[in-house]
């Protein structure tokens, strides 16, 4: 169970993510874009998927038993190769349906000062 | 594409998912969970067999926003994963999406999309906005 004291909370990473031309090139590859330079609408996920587990590893969530219900992003502006990006976590919301925990976790990524990208999941995590 | 107005239908396209596109996509976005690989795994947890990640569903429906004006452009994109999309070995799987204009507002263009697979709707209230 999802420790409710927890709810509200923003974790920040210490550690920075730097975002490399591979990276982007890697992943517009797969979704057959051919400008490998820009980085896709979603490219943030796989920066925001592996920070928000560390963030949020010792919340009480139960990563092996999350299913992820939906997903939103605001882009700021788009990530470019160079972007030293550092993600801050925020469980918005948690509550349970039929024995299934419904949480809201948004993830920011900021560029210094600036916020580049926010996105919210919903993880349901089955009884 | 030159101009977006309001109630605009826009061309369908296809988008093969296959298992060779999951192991790609595990390693562009890191998301190694088993079930989009593993069939054995994929069967223990209950699943009819792999499955793709929701997150790849969306990223081609991504490539579909980015292909109407530019992927710079699309400063909101947001889908809810309603069905999982199967992918049996050595079958393709085609991910069939289109969009509709439903507002130009404020130098913005708001776009539905319909992403089916067999038919069978795999994204909810799947929408994206874009920069004019």
């Amino acid at each position: 169970m999802l420790n409710p004291d927890l709810v509200g909370r923003t974790f920040t990473s210490a550690d920075s993510v730097t975002v490399t031309k591979e990276a982007i090139a890697n992943f517009a590859y797969v979704i057959g874009e051919t400008n490998l330079e820009i980085a896709p609408p979603t490219f943030s996920i796989t920066i925001t998927l592996d920070q928000s587990q560390k963030l949020l590893q010792d919340s009480g969530l139960d990563w092996t038993r999350v299913v992820h219900g939906d997903q939103r992003f605001e882009i700021k502006r788009r990530i470019v190769a160079g972007d030293i990006l550092n993600c801050s976590s925020t469980i918005e919301s948690a509550r349970t349906v039929a024995g299934n925990e419904i949480v809201s976790v948004r993830s920011d990524l900021h560029d210094g000062p600036q916020l580049v990208v926010s996105t919210w999941s919903t993880l349901v995590v089955r009884a | 594409m030159s101009e977006l107005t309001q109630d605009q239908v826009l061309p369908e396209k296809s988008y093969i998912i296959n298992r060779q596109l999951l192991i790609a996509y595990a390693n562009a976005s890191g998301d190694q969970n088993p079930i989009h690989q593993d069939e054995a795994f994929a069967k223990s947890v209950g699943l009819p067999d792999v499955i793709a990640h929701g997150m790849l569903t969306m990223a081609l429906a991504g490539k579909y926003l980015s292909d109407i004006s530019g992927s710079e452009k699309v400063v909101e994109f947001s889908a809810r994963f309603i069905k999982p999309v199967i992918v049996p070995a050595g079958s393709d799987v085609m991910l069939s999406v289109t969009g509709k204009v439903v507002e130009v507002a404020n130098g913005q263009a708001k776009v539905e999309l319909t992403a089916l697979c067999d038919e069978i709707k795999v994204l909810g209230m799947a929408k994206g906005v874009i920069k004019l």
